[in-house]
């Protein structure tokens, strides 16, 4: 295909298709290494009853039943909390605020609070609801300032979703006599549902991997939590599977446990991400 | 003998910030005849248009002064319930702009948002809308599928059945045929002139033809101001104003 050009032109074409090809070769290959490393070490560790008790020191056997069920309950909290703020706020932004200047002040706001490295979300966290709130280091508190964390990326991505949506639409729900509620309902919520989910995937991706956070204002055991009455649910704190990967890795040098752990959040990660793009094809429909 | 005046502007001026886009214009709209509004790019055609459903509500920094009425009443004043009036006079857009949804779910967003729940009256309403805007037999066996999928032209006669759907009183057309083949145009052209038995079409044209052959009333805007506005057959045969004659004679600026 490179015939028609001048011998520099095609060298210049040849090498720079050859570095092309060697760079996302490189990317693939550290990807399935870390991959493959991850699950050779991970999984001879995990069986049933790995992944259905807690651990047990009468009985010498390992168990993270307790960090699974913790990392649903600080995601489900995060989520259930961090959804209807982060659209609603962004929706406000998007469709009914006036003041542009007041708007671009926030969005930049929300800009640079989505960069910013999580053990300052993890530190403030600490402060007010560890401490000013007297919630003590508990999974609320933890989910409460996951929250925060995930705020401005929910803002943002919806936002830009909203954006996208042609002012046509708009213009047409409301030429048929809508009122502006109704129109988003019908008409731009639907349009925009792509980047909403967009939003909770790259959310939940930060929820999971986070650690800072969790360790800063929820407690390391690996004991399994009492969520029987409404009461205990909110003092529950217990280690969600990152912590708990640190406490194997750093405090008990377990490292065939916490590549066992290491390999099931992998796992979550994936299944979430499916679930969620899912969930997203059949709400738009 | 002359129709009643359905919709009148009074002096009517309008600014997008600075920038003065309609001057006084005053202007009585005939009920149930086909009023045209020519002039060239940039005169305020759009804007009028848009002043009588109040679509410019949505655009930041619009002010307006003087006075429009429907059917007597002042549409600007403060108690005027927008939707209501909106539900009265609808308009179609100059670029089709169907909704990402099913041919019929498109058609029955206006009833629907007005409260029409049964299936059997929005199965009613959706076939007589589409079969006003002669598009039924293209479509009627393909309601289910996404109005996205139609042609141009198709998706503009859509968007004309959704609007009939909500049975306003007034139509505005923004150069609803300025996308279209010649026929879908003269489609809409023959509808229109059906429709205005039942209801009143105030439309915007850059076809001169277009206003000679189906309107009833022709207004001739310039750079903001409204020049003309008479029967179409006066216009076009002895026009009043010099400009009026240059304008439509092809031999302007
Ligand atoms: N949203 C807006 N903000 C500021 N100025 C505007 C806006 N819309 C229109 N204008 C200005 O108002 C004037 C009239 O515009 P309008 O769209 O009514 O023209 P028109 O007669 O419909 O033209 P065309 O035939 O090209 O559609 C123009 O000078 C235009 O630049
Ligand atoms: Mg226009």
């Amino acid at each position: 295909m490179y015939q028609n050009l001048s011998p520099s032109r095609r060298a210049y074409e040849i090498t720079a298709r050859v570095l092309l090809y060697l760079c996302s070769g490189l990317t693939c290959v550290l990807l399935l290494f870390l991959i493959g490393y991850i699950f050779y070490k991970g999984v001879p560790g995990i069986s049933w009853s790995f992944l259905t008790t807690a651990e047990s020191v009468l009985n010498d056997t390992v168990g993270i039943l307790p960090a699974i069920i913790n990392t649903l309950y600080v995601i489900v909290i995060s989520l259930i909390i961090v959804l209807p703020l982060g659209v609603g706020g962004a929706i406000y932004l998007t469709e009914y605020a006036r003041n542009r200047r007041l708007v671009e002040i926030i969005e930049f706001a929300t800009e640079t609070l989505a960069g910013i490295p999580s053990i300052i979300y993890a530190l403030v966290g600490n402060i007010i609801f560890c401490v000013s709130l007297q919630l003590g280091k508990t999974l609320i508190a933890g989910s409460l300032t996951l929250v925060i964390m995930t705020l401005p990326t929910i803002i943002r991505t919806t936002q830009e979703s909203l954006k996208t949506v042609p002012q046509s639409y708009r213009e047409g729900s409301l030429g048929l006599g809508s009122g502006k509620w109704h129109m988003i309902r019908t008409v731009v919520l639907p349009s925009s549902v792509d980047g909403i989910v967009t939003g909770c995937i790259l959310a939940v991706g930060r929820i999971v991997g986070e650690s800072a956070i969790l360790m800063y204002t929820v407690s390391v055991s690996t004991m399994m939590q009492d969520f029987s009455t409404i009461e205990n649910f909110l003092k529950s704190s217990g280690a969600t599977l990152t912590v708990a990967l640190y406490v194997y890795a750093k405090e008990r040098a377990d490292f065939a446990v916490a590549f066992s752990i290491a390999t099931i959040l992998l796992i979550l990660t994936v299944v979430i991400n499916l679930a969620a793009s899912l969930a997203g094809k059949k709400l738009k429909r | 003998m002359a129709e009643p005046t359905i919709l009148k502007a009074e002096g009517l001026d309008l600014f997008y910030g600075d920038h003065q886009a309609l001057k006084s214009i005053s202007m009585d709209i005939p009920e149930h005849e086909i009023t045209a509004l020519i002039g060239p790019s940039g005169c305020g055609k759009s804007t009028f248009l848009k002043t009588i459903n109040r679509m410019n509500d949505l655009v930041p920094g619009v002010t307006i002064k003087g006075k429009i009425t429907y059917h007597g009443q002042d549409i600007y004043s403060p108690g005027l319930d927008v939707t209501w009036l909106r539900k009265r006079i609808g308009m179609v857009f100059q670029k089709p702009n169907p909704f990402p949804m099913s041919i019929f779910d498109n058609v029955a967003y206006g009833p629907r948002t007005h409260g029409v729940r049964s299936k059997k009256k929005l199965d009613e309403i959706v076939e007589q809308s589409l079969r006003s805007a002669a598009i039924w037999d293209e479509v009627k066996d393909r309601l289910k599928s996404s109005a996205l999928s139609l042609s141009g032209g198709q998706q503009q006669r859509l968007c004309i059945a959704r609007a009939l759907a909500v049975e306003p009183d007034v139509l505005l057309m923004d150069e609803a045929t300025s996308a279209l083949d010649p026929i879908s145009t003269s489609k809409i052209e023959d509808l229109s002139t059906e429709l205005k038995r039942n209801y009143t079409i105030v439309m915007v044209t850059h076809n001169m033809q277009q206003a000679a052959r189906i309107a009833d009333k022709t207004a001739f805007f310039l750079l903001g101001e409204l020049v003309e506005f008479n029967d179409t057959v006066q216009m076009f045969s002895k026009p009043r104003d010099k400009r009026t004659e240059d304008y439509i004679t092809g031999r302007f600026g």
